[in-house]
């Protein structure tokens, strides 16, 4: 349960833009152990679904992989050369997209959609590819008799089945899943998330789960990770994360949010400011610029990710008085007397 | 301000849509989707009111039909004791001040060559504001939403703005002919978290200033519960369940309201993982079930959900459309 399928050390991703460049993701360092879900959480721009694309290696013509490593059982398929890599998709790495609507294609028929991976990727056979759609079907709880259908007679939830489905079809051994269940309602939403989980026990692969909201990180995942303006800012096991965040920005994140199971006349307390702009990224710790608690080195010095706990791990030169920042970040007054 | 004044009454609404052309027809085939089917309740001035479900049942049709963007197929709404259906020319204009919308997704809402200024002016040119007063009103509305010293963003275009800025433009724009109605329809939900609880405390706090007369629609109950004392629960066209929204998140009724509160996704590790009571996939809603729409997905069906279309029935502090209660 603890061996590490996916190593992932100081990845830099750069998009080219104008005459200059913009590090989206500047020195991601996490692991995905085996048999897990990993949540990568953050908000728009902060880099998440770069990462999930750098995994793929399926990113847009200006993005480059500028540095670090990516390490699938032991091998850095950062570096290997693009055939290499692109026989380990669909069969080692598998992509969820955010969109089923716009993944599958409008003009075929599922069964074609899924034979096509299950022939050229898996080189199986016309008769196999029907055997193995059918169960694929079988275990997103879809009727069988629907293979025939085209995308457009499926409902929302449906097709993100289908697509699930789809990334399941050869086995991969880590399914990346960029905000599955964001288009959704949350009846579907939460269908579509037992399902996830469900699948995975069930064939113990690992899930990288990109998404911007906690709670569907509170509800299915394991491991959390959390980015800000391209960097990693706290990671470590889910529980330890979301009850005892040690990075001011998750702890933020966790007052902005509301909450139904909390009492009615809380107060949701923003965040005051906006990520910076990473055209000219501010030296030191990203979000210093809307901490409550930055000192002076804030400004400064990029704080390290280091080791709080075993396991968990905060970029922030006072993570070490997390605790008592913690009570104070629960005080409305604390973000708005900053602001 | 009397709070026991009924502002908004919505009798018996409906809105139908035909689909499929006329080859459908010939084909026997063209059918209707009733989008809004027979809903009726009234908002007292002053009052908030969630409309919540998913997507399909109909919660933005009817905020759009209490707005007149839509024209209802069927029955009555009526604004101050002025029935709104038929309203035209002068009268119509003159609604369209008191009554406004606050749109989804603020990059959508407003004209990307438009400097700030220019959006804000456009409502104030319509109600024929004179000029020199215009500027002002400008500068009142963006400080009513809190974005701090306005005037810097009188000569900028939307996207040198956040979102949440953004999203307070929009707002202001809303708020700045002085409405006394105003329907929200998922103003947060294109924000990021950090930003979206700036927007809806900005919200809140409006309202209050001006005593405004609110519907929120969302899908999303946390959300609801933040902004609205009370909350309107739809189901493919119609309401299921109506009543104070704290009574609702504790105690919810209708069959459908459970499974729709138990699916919140809530922000803490422990939480219930049961499985959702409620059937899979939504009806088509060309060919909804007949009695109760619920009845497909419902755990507690009955042989009278099939039969008989339930009533919405006083049950206590609430309303509810279930044969149950």
């Amino acid at each position: 349960m603890s061996e590490t399928l996916l190593s992932v050390r100081d990845l830099k991703v750069n998009y080219r833009v104008g005459g200059g460049g913009i590090d989206a993701v500047d020195g991601a360092t996490f692991d995905v152990p085996r048999g897990s879900i990993v949540g990568l959480v953050g908000e728009s721009g902060c880099g998440k679904t770069t990462v999930a694309r750098a995994l793929t290696r399926v990113m847009a013509d200006n993005a480059r992989i500028t540095g670090g490593q990516m390490l699938l059982e032991g091998t850095d398929i950062a570096a290997i050369p693009e055939r290499q890599m692109n026989a380990l998709r669909w069969r080692d790495i598998a992509f969820i997209p955010q969109s089923a609507m716009n993944s599958l294609d409008p003009v075929y028929t599922v069964e074609y959609q899924l034979s096509e991976v299950l022939r050229r990727r898996g080189g199986m056979g016309a008769r196999q590819a029907r055997t193995r759609s059918e169960e694929l079907f079988d275990m997103v709880g879809i009727e069988k008799s629907r293979l025939r259908d085209y995308p457009h007679q499926f409902s929302g939830g449906m097709r993100q089945r289908v697509a699930i489905a789809l990334a399941l079809a050869l086995n991969p051994k880590l399914v990346i899943a960029d905000e599955p269940v964001t288009a959704l309602d949350v009846i579907v939403q939460r269908q579509i998330l037992d399902q996830l989980r469900e699948l995975q026990t069930m064939l113990g692969i690992s899930v990288i789960l990109v998404t911007h909201d906690i709670s569907v990180v509170a509800y299915i995942c394991d491991m959390t990770v959390v980015m800000y303006a391209g960097r990693i800012v706290e990671a470590g096991p889910m529980k330890a994360v979301l009850t005892r965040p040690s990075h001011p920005y998750t702890m933020g994140l966790r007052n902005a949010f509301p909450d139904l199971a909390g009492a009615a006349s809380g107060t949701l307390t923003p965040i005051e400011g906006a990520p910076p702009n990473l055209l000219e990224p501010p030296p030191g710790c990203r979000f210093a610029p809307r901490c409550p608690f930055a000192l002076d080195i804030c400004t400064k010095v990029s704080p390290p990710l280091r080791e709080l706990e075993p396991g968990h791990r905060v970029a922030c030169h006072r993570a070490d008085e997390a605790a008592v920042l913690r009570e104070l970040a629960a005080k409305t007054e604390t973000w708005l007397a900053h602001a | 301000m009397d709070s026991n004044e009924t502002l908004v009454s919505v009798r018996n609404a409906q809105l139908h849509y035909g689909v499929g052309g006329a080859l459908q027809a010939l084909r026997g085939r063209s059918s209707v989707v009733k989008a809004v089917d027979g809903v009726s309740f009234e908002l007292k001035r002053g009052e908030s009111v969630g409309l919540l479900g998913e997507s399909g049942c109909g919660k933005t049709s009817m905020g759009r039909l209490l707005l007149k963007l839509e024209e209802a197929t069927g029955g009555e709404i009526f604004f101050a004791g002025q029935p709104i259906v038929g309203l035209r020319g002068a009268a119509l204009r003159q609604y369209r001040a008191k009554a406004q919308l606050i749109f989804q997704n603020p990059f959508d809402a407003v004209n990307p060559r438009f400097t700030i200024r220019a959006t804000l002016s456009e409502p104030l040119e319509n109600a024929k504001i004179p000029v020199r007063e215009r500027e002002g009103r400008i500068i009142d509305a963006l400080e009513l939403v809190r974005l701090p010293q306005p005037q810097q963003f009188l000569n900028r275009y939307p996207h040198q703005l956040s979102g949440g800025q953004l999203q307070r433009v929009v707002m202001a724009r809303a708020l700045i002919l002085q409405p006394e109605f105003v329907v929200a329809d998922e103003p947060v939900s294109m924000l990021d978290v950090s930003v979206r609880a700036g927007v809806l405390n900005v919200f809140r706090d409006v309202r209050d200033r001006l005593g405004l007369t609110a519907i929120y629609i969302s899908h999303d109950l946390a959300l609801v519960r933040y902004v609205c004392e009370r909350t309107i629960v739809m189901y493919l066209g119609r309401i299921m369940e109506d009543g104070p929204t704290e009574d609702i998140v504790h105690e919810p009724l209708h069959p459908y309201t459970r499974a729709l509160v138990a699916a919140v996704p809530v922000p803490h590790p422990d939480q219930s993982h049961d499985p959702l009571p409620i059937g899979r996939g939504a009806p088509d809603p060309r060919n909804p079930p007949s009695g109760c729409v619920f009845r497909d997905r419902c755990p507690y069906a009955f042989d009278r959900c099939a039969s008989e279309v339930p009533q919405l029935r006083q049950a206590g502090t609430r309303r509810v459309a279930c044969h149950l209660f």
